[in-house]
């Protein structure tokens, strides 16, 4: 590996011990991967994947300590993704009493993330490439990014440049101001493996389609067809529909980047041209999403349960989607004969994102409605092993994933929670 | 009936474990999130889409994989485990490795005194042959052979 005259003076310790491991460690994780220099970082602010202070992961917060301590703090400010915990979001005395054991380390933790360098108290967030956040990166930055949702958007929407970096490595990269270039980075690594024609009857459920997409191509990059006939442009409900597709490319598979024809700016750009020689080919159609659906396992204890409580926005919703479901959920209550909704049902978005909304008077009707709006993470919530056992609703196939929540889809969620089906 | 495949080293290292065989991707932070928050030292896969691991023990075992899937915690998760002592005695890839593998086999080596060797691009045969049970030797030049 080439390195620059900065940093091999970091590789030689001439800013400390702490930094020449840094560098090591990210130039050993390039060389595993043919890299021959490292890239310098462009983008304005980093974000970091961990964002949990729980109490069993002492080595991550051992570490983070050790890097304080010898003031190699991050060169860049970032965000982090969303909070374990939130006052508002309905909870037992059980449950409230495991979140204290579970996360006694998140106060700690959050001193630590603001010692090394967390935008503001605010910056908390799966979605911190919204507008009301700031964190968006421009086309071609080179960022040291984790959090699988937000770095396969970033890549794949915005056109900025970064790898599945791994919780950790997202700091390394922001402490030393440059990540090993290969993979995504590189115009090679950027070109499709997959061409996907997707030829359903309607528009596919985002989720569900970034599930299929992720289970078949893996870490491969796919090129997908058949979906700019229902977006006329990449605005603000295609880039939450392509969120939502892509955090489920990346948790049912680890997609980093995938281009959308006719609407990513690199498939704008350039077209099949980015297919590579060989490229393999996947149809789906309407039998191939149910096939998928069916397969998904249902882990509740009877999964003929009532229902105790709903998530959605996992990751978490733009403002575009909370006005939407603000008014299905008004629409369908009243067709219900109903003020309240049938399940408790929590809301999370960005606190930035929350801010601004809170003065729209669609904010009121979900409130009036029950719904909670929360910044919290619902992946974290559903890792209290006593909120794991409860039923648990979502149309977020990442969360479906992760813990044991039952996936539905986005329509069929709306009418359980409005009480017009069970 | 023994069989040797020869791949890349990403950690060198020798050890002499039982396979323990994923043939679909290794989902880390799936596989690992209740052993790491619960205290079980036997690292019981906790993967409820992983029909080939899900309830079995992880610890010590030679993981056989394709590669890594999922959140970009997992090598992080992959750190934890070699931190708490409950890390798979090796890692081993039929393909090229990924980069949150990568990440967690490297942040293991360097950052914690449990290593875990890493054998990358072993080739779908090997994906194809290897069985949870088999005996698994790994040498310091990616030589892995599989016993039965």
């Amino acid at each position: 590996m080439q390195l620059t005259a900065r940093q091999q003076a970091i590789y030689d310790g001439r800013e400390g011990e702490v930094k020449a491991k840094i560098m090591k460690t990210l130039v050993m994780y390039g060389e595993t991967f043919g890299s021959d220099r490292m890239a310098d970082i462009t983008g304005e602010y980093g974000h970091l994947v961990t964002s949990f202070g729980l109490s069993v992961m002492k080595p991550v917060y051992a570490l983070m300590d050790e890097i304080i301590a010898s003031g190699a703090v991050s060169g860049q400010k970032f965000t982090v993704d969303p909070k374990p915990l939130d006052p508002k979001v309905p909870k037992n005395l059980i449950q409230e009493i495991f979140f204290r054991v579970m996360y006694s380390k998140q106060k700690d933790y959050d001193e630590q993330l603001r010692k090394l360098g967390i935008i503001s108290d605010d910056g908390y967030t799966c979605t911190c490439y919204m507008n009301e956040v700031g964190n968006v990166p421009k086309k071609g930055d080179i960022l040291s990014w984790a959090e699988s949702s937000a770095v396969v958007y970033a890549n794949s929407i915005l056109g900025a440049r970064c790898n599945r970096n791994s919780g950790i490595f997202d700091l390394f990269g922001s402490i030393v101001g440059c990540v090993p270039y290969f993979g995504l980075l590189t115009d090679e690594g950027r070109k499709a493996d997959w061409l996907v024609e997707v030829r359903t009857t309607h528009k596919p459920e985002a989720q569900l389609l970034g599930s299929a997409i992720g289970m078949k191509v893996m870490e491969d990059v796919p090129f997908v067809t058949g979906l700019d006939k229902w977006f006329p442009s990449l605005d603000d409900d295609a880039k939450a529909y392509f969120k939502d597709f892509g955090a489920a490319t990346a948790s049912n598979g680890a997609v980093g980047l995938y281009h959308i024809e006719n609407l990513t700016p690199e498939a704008v750009e350039s077209g099949r041209s980015l297919l590579k020689s060989g490229y393999k080919t996947y149809v789906i159609d309407d039998a191939e999403l149910e096939r998928v659906e069916k397969n998904y396992p249902v882990i509740w204890k009877d999964p003929a349960a009532e229902p105790k409580l709903a998530f959605i926005g996992c990751p978490h919703l733009s403002a575009a989607q909370l006005r939407s479901w603000a008014v299905n959920i008004s629409t369908e209550l009243k067709k219900n004969g109903k003020k309240k909704v049938a399940v408790p049902t929590v809301m999370t978005a960005a606190p930035a994102v929350v801010k601004e909304f809170s003065s729209d008077p669609l904010y009121s009707v979900l409130e009036n409605a029950g719904v909670v709006i929360s910044s919290i993470c619902p992946l974290m919530y559903m890792n209290n092993p006593q909120c794991g056992k409860m039923p648990v609703l979502t149309c977020s196939n990442k969360l479906r994933t992760y813990t044991s929540a039952k996936y539905m889809k986005e329509a069929a969620l709306l009418e359980v929670i409005t009480g017009g089906a069970k | 009936m023994k069989k040797t495949f020869t791949g890349r080293v990403v950690v060198k290292g020798e050890c002499k474990a039982e396979a323990l065989v994923s043939h679909g991707g290794f989902n880390t932070l799936a596989s690992y999130q209740h052993s790491l928050m619960f205290g079980d030292k036997t690292a019981k896969c906790s993967d409820q889409n992983n029909p080939d691991l899900y309830g079995r023990a992880m610890a010590g075992k030679a993981l056989c994989m394709p590669q890594t899937i999922g959140s970009t915690t997992g090598g992080l998760v992959l750190f934890c485990a070699a931190s708490m002592e409950r890390q798979a005695a090796c890692l081993l890839f039929s393909k090229p490795i990924d980069s949150l593998a990568a990440a967690g086999a490297i942040l293991a080596d360097v950052w914690t005194e449990h290593s875990m060797p890493t054998v990358d691009s072993l080739g779908d045969e090997f994906l194809s042959f290897v069985q949870s049970g088999d005996t698994i030797t790994v040498s310091s030049d990616g030589k892995v052979t599989v016993e039965r």
